[in-house]
């Protein structure tokens, strides 16, 4: 008998209590206080996960109740698909039990130990059984279990099982008892879910706290978000111990079958190369391979050439996403911006498909004067621990934030500042740096990566402050030419025993900018938007202003005299003559918003941009008709997707 | 009738109020013209040996906030001079920084700010604050020796005073007005005058009879010296022809009391004529002393180290002996106090100090 197999036998037979108790850090059980976080982060996380793949819109309700003084009884119960009768004692009663080999994609379960896990640190520190309920729509009954994990054999010890009435379509419902220790605060289970709230807009998450305190997370979109499509692993992504597994539970009888079918982008060429370039026969047996054979096909792997993995395996959450999550669950702090958030374009790292993106929200009431909070997520799970060591963190610590108008003593570390800065990494494999799957390591690839999305979400910042303190001055200067100028004005026509003078001439000297602001009024899906052009310079203007509608239709009338082509999606107003402090007003209406309306971009044609705030000018290479194309190739390809 | 010079500082004010004005009539930003009040437009007028302002000249301007802010306080405090005059009413300068409580945006945030406006106006009308009947507060400066002043009362009557048999201790006090048509010499016998910085310095050289014992009427010069101990000094130098000497504690911000009484402070550097004393002598504490009478030091921190450079580059300082002082002085580290001297017994700096100094510079 194979040596590794023998050890594979004796290790079945170490108890699996025993083997819990050894490596607690590593399944994230090291503290009272971490333990109930994990709990509840194992049970959101399936939740999330099923209700994904089902197309479900989630609604996760997660109650703690204090037992005793260190003793809690945690209940999570979900709207998801439900879990088949025969399944549940082994989902939640065998360990390291998974329902998918030999698949890859990005989902949230890879992240912990799985739910077992939970069931047994309950058994263990409680002696209590786990309590499931579970309900499938195919069928009118639930079922309920109460379930201990057998530690000798690694199996469910079912307690009871017996159908009930739920009325519910769907779902799962976990209760355990468990020793711990609640907190509030930074890595609390009140964190985790918040940050889970920002990541998954579209779930409903329902908190009760041990004082009975309840926290709604509302969610703020209405689509089931689409599942990633599972692929074949690439062979740059399989590390030895995988390709081992892979061979004995292979069904492919020959060794080049088995290349091309059990791993994406291997071509019958590319296989038969890999077997010339490791020395090994196409028609093995794969089962037969032993270890110095696979050392030898995992080198192969690195010596062809392989095309990159399909990134149809990641699953971005996406600009819109992120923004709503980013306004849903922090809108209270009523920060004055939110960047466009950057979703990068999918890479690659030893094989691994990932994807970074990354959004900034900035000022309202964000404390100034603290280090910016960064939110850390792995494919849409928060990670609340080892901060300092993560490469999400070291990310942003690396950009020199002073440039971007932030305060950063010596240009490195934590920037100072109102800002929270939010960063997702998806991908197949996490790389985390330890098996607690706490913190990211610092692949260059990824590191690239996160440089290159910070670097455009700061500058997002910049143009925002520069802007801010544009606005700031005009604002002084309004207060100057409105308030102190009449005075001055006033009390030196006084002395003088003289008439106060017309100041206009001066107020457009020292204003000297043409002003565009804009004023919207929404209701609804309707909005009013009033323009307002003041010509605060000594001159008579002429130029044309274009309004390019982000959202919406325009509806009925535009006031007085601007062109709207329903095509171009854009207003157009020719001003002929605007003498010097002459203010003109324009207005539209808009329709079909889909959510609260931003803000309408304002091109500027005709006039030095110099002395005109408000409005951008019009670049010289600048086509409606193109730009319109662009976003209409966009949408048709949202609405594609929506149809599959 | 002759116009009082309360009338004429008045019309120099309008006149300033007439160019504001018409540059509104005109179409133009409102803006006035002053001479910078740094010590990089500050030059020696050879002739009288003190320090004024040079050329270089600075525009406020109504273009941005700040300049529009002063330019309106400028309206507010000239509006409010002109009341004074026309009720022949005055005020002192605290006075007027409280009564721009009432004047909205105009108002002042800091007595600085007022006083450097009042300033601001002599520099531009060439006249003094106290023809705008703005007054300072008294600063409480005193003097000890055989002199004898006859100052008008506040009633109106003169009173003549010694400063020797008619004081306490405390001494005279000198009053914000030293003109002669409110205190007159009548009469003295002293060497020398001997300002001193501090008031512990002073009260100990009092204990000590020092102002009997080596024939100098002391000044108190209470740290930076007002106008009118200036003043008061440079009549008592150009008058009486009495050789005056400074004695201060030896750190950068004691040279400057020193260089605003010989050569004029560079705030008035317009009043330099008027208030500086040129031939003003330094006595001391110098870095040299530091060493000479190994006296007790603290050290030097970052703002002295600051002022120190900064008046390696102050134009009333580019001689070789202040070049010298200041340098040893940075490079010891160390600076001493006035009272430092009293590690050798109370007596020392009227017994032993004080002569030495004195017998150095001839007298």
């Amino acid at each position: 008998m194979d040596i590794a197999e023998e050890l594979a036998k004796k290790q079945k037979e170490i108890s699996v209590a025993e083997f819990f108790e050894k490596n607690k850090q590593i399944l994230g059980f090291d503290s009272p206080q971490k333990s109930l976080v994990m709990a509840v982060k194992e049970a959101v996380d399936n939740s999330l996960d099923a209700c994904e793949e089902a197309r479900i819109l989630p609604e996760i309700y997660v109650e703690i109740i204090r037992v005793d003084k260190d003793e809690f009884q945690l209940t999570v119960e979900d709207n998801g698909p439900g879990i088949v009768r025969r399944e549940v004692p082994k989902v939640f009663g065998q360990f390291l039990y998974g329902s998918r080999f030999h698949s890859v994609r990005q989902t949230r379960g890879q992240q912990g130990i799985g739910i077992s896990a939970v069931v047994l640190y309950s058994q263990l520190t409680t002696g209590k059984p786990a309590r499931i309920v579970s309900k499938i729509s195919n069928e009118d009954v639930a079922y309920y279990f109460e379930i201990m994990i057998d530690t000798i054999k690694n199996r469910a010890n079912v307690l009871k099982e017996e159908p009930i009435i739920v009325n519910k379509k769907s779902g799962v419902k976990i209760q355990v008892n468990l020793k711990g220790k609640y907190v509030k605060g930074k890595q609390s289970v009140l964190e985790y879910l918040q940050n889970t709230a920002i990541v998954n807009p579209h779930a409903t998450i329902i908190f009760s706290d041990p004082d009975g305190l309840k926290i709604r997370f509302e969610r703020a979109w209405n689509t089931p978000v689409e599942p990633p499509k599972e692929t074949k692993p690439h062979p740059l992504g399989v590390e030895i111990g995988e390709l081992m597994q892979m061979t004995s539970r292979t069904g492919a009888k020959k060794l080049k079958t088995f290349l091309t079918g059990d791993f994406s982008r291997i071509s019958d060429h590319l296989a038969q190369e890999i077997c010339n370039v490791s020395g090994l026969d196409c028609n093995l047996d794969p089962h037969s391979l032993k270890l110095d054979d696979l050392k030898r096909l995992h080198e192969a792997f690195k010596k062809v050439k392989i095309l990159p993995p399909s990134f149809e395996s990641l699953s971005p959450i996406g600009e819109t996403l992120i923004k709503k999550g980013l306004k849903n669950v922090l809108g209270d702090l009523k920060p004055s911006f939110y960047s466009i958030p950057v979703t990068r374009k999918p890479s690659v790292y030893s094989g691994n498909p990932f994807v970074v993106e990354v959004g900034l929200v900035y000022g309202g009431s964000i404390p100034h004067d603290e280090q910016v909070k960064v939110l850390r997520f792995a494919n849409r799970v928060p990670l609340l621990y080892q901060a300092g060591s993560c490469a999400l963190t070291r990310a942003v610590e690396n950009i020199d934030w002073r440039k971007y108008g932030l305060e950063q003593r010596g240009g490195e570390g934590l920037p100072v500042g109102p800002m929270i800065v939010l960063i997702h990494l998806g991908s197949t494999r996490i790389p985390y740096t330890s098996e607690a799957k706490e913190a990211v390591a610092e692949i260059p690839e990824i590191m690239d990566e996160l440089d290159l999305a910070l670097k455009e979400s700061a500058r997002q910042i910049k143009a925002f402050l520069i802007k801010k303190e544009v606005k700031a001055k005009l604002t002084e200067k309004f207060f100057l030419v409105q308030k102190i100028l009449p005075k001055i004005a006033e009390k030196s026509s006084k002395m003088l025993n003289k008439d106060i003078p017309n100041l206009d001439p001066v107020i457009t000297k020292i204003m000297n900018v043409l002003w565009i602001e804009e004023n919207v009024k929404q209701d609804g899906k309707n909005a009013v938007v009033d323009v307002n052009v003041s010509n605060f310079t000594p001159e008579v203007k002429n130029f044309t202003l274009y309004a390019d509608i982000p959202d919406g239709k325009v509806d009925g009338k535009i006031m007085p005299f601007g062109e709207y082509d329903e095509n171009k999606d854009y207003i157009k107003w020719y001003i002929s003559t605007m003498r010097p402090m002459e203010k003109i007003t324009f207005n539209f209406r808009l329709r079909d918003l889909k959510g609260e309306y931003g803000e309408t971009v304002y091109y500027i044609e005709g006039t030095d941009p110099v002395h005109v705030v408000g409005a951008e000018p019009l670049p010289g290479d600048w086509n409606l008709e193109a730009l319109k194309s662009i976003i209409e190739e966009e949408e048709e390809e949202e609405n594609g997707e929506e149809q599959v | 009738m002759e116009k009082s010079r309360y009338e004429m500082a008045l019309e120099s004010l309008k006149s300033i109020v007439e160019k504001i004005h018409s540059d509104l009539e005109r179409g133009e930003v409102p803006s006035m013209e002053l001479p910078a009040r740094t010590k990089y437009n500050i030059v020696l007028d050879i002739t009288k040996g003190v320090w004024k302002y040079g050329d270089a000249k600075i525009t406020r301007s109504a273009k941005k906030i700040d300049g529009a802010y002063t330019l309106l306080r400028t309206m507010y405090m000239m509006d409010f001079i002109r009341e004074m005059i026309e009720q022949n009413k005055s005020s002192t300068l605290r006075e007027l920084y409280y009564i721009s409580e009432g004047w909205d945006l105009a108002k002042f945030h800091t007595q600085d700010e007022s006083n450097k406006l009042a300033e601001d106006l002599e520099i531009v009308t060439r006249f003094l604050r106290e023809d705008f009947k703005l007054r300072p507060e008294e600063d409480g400066a005193t003097v000890i020796g055989n002199i004898t002043f006859e100052e008008i009362n506040r009633k109106g009557n003169p009173k003549r005073i010694n400063c020797r048999d008619d004081v306490g201790d405390a001494g005279y006090a000198i009053p914000y007005n030293v003109e002669k048509d409110k205190l007159k010499i009548i009469s003295y016998d002293a060497d020398f005058v001997l300002a001193i910085e501090t008031g512990g310095m002073f009260d100990r050289l009092v204990e000590n009879g020092y102002d009997e014992k080596a024939r100098s009427i002391l000044v108190h010069l209470k740290g930076q010296p007002a106008r009118s101990t200036r003043r008061l000094l440079k009549r008592l130098n150009e008058e009486l022809g009495l050789p005056v000497l400074v004695f201060t504690d030896g750190d950068p911000w004691s040279f400057r009391i020193y260089a605003s009484v010989a050569y004029g402070a560079i705030k008035t550097a317009h009043l330099s004529e008027y208030l500086a004393t040129p031939t003003a002598e330094f006595i001391g504490i110098t870095a040299s002393d530091i060493v000479n009478y190994d006296l007790p030091t603290d050290r030097l921190n970052e703002k002295d180290i600051a002022a120190l450079n900064a008046e390696l580059t102050d134009p009333r300082f580019n001689t070789q002996f202040w070049k010298n002082e200041i340098e040893l002085m940075l490079k010891l580290g160390k600076k001493a106090e006035q009272q430092a001297l009293a590690k050798y017994g109370l007596n020392y700096v009227t017994d032993v100090y004080l002569p030495d100094k004195v017998s150095e510079l001839g007298i």
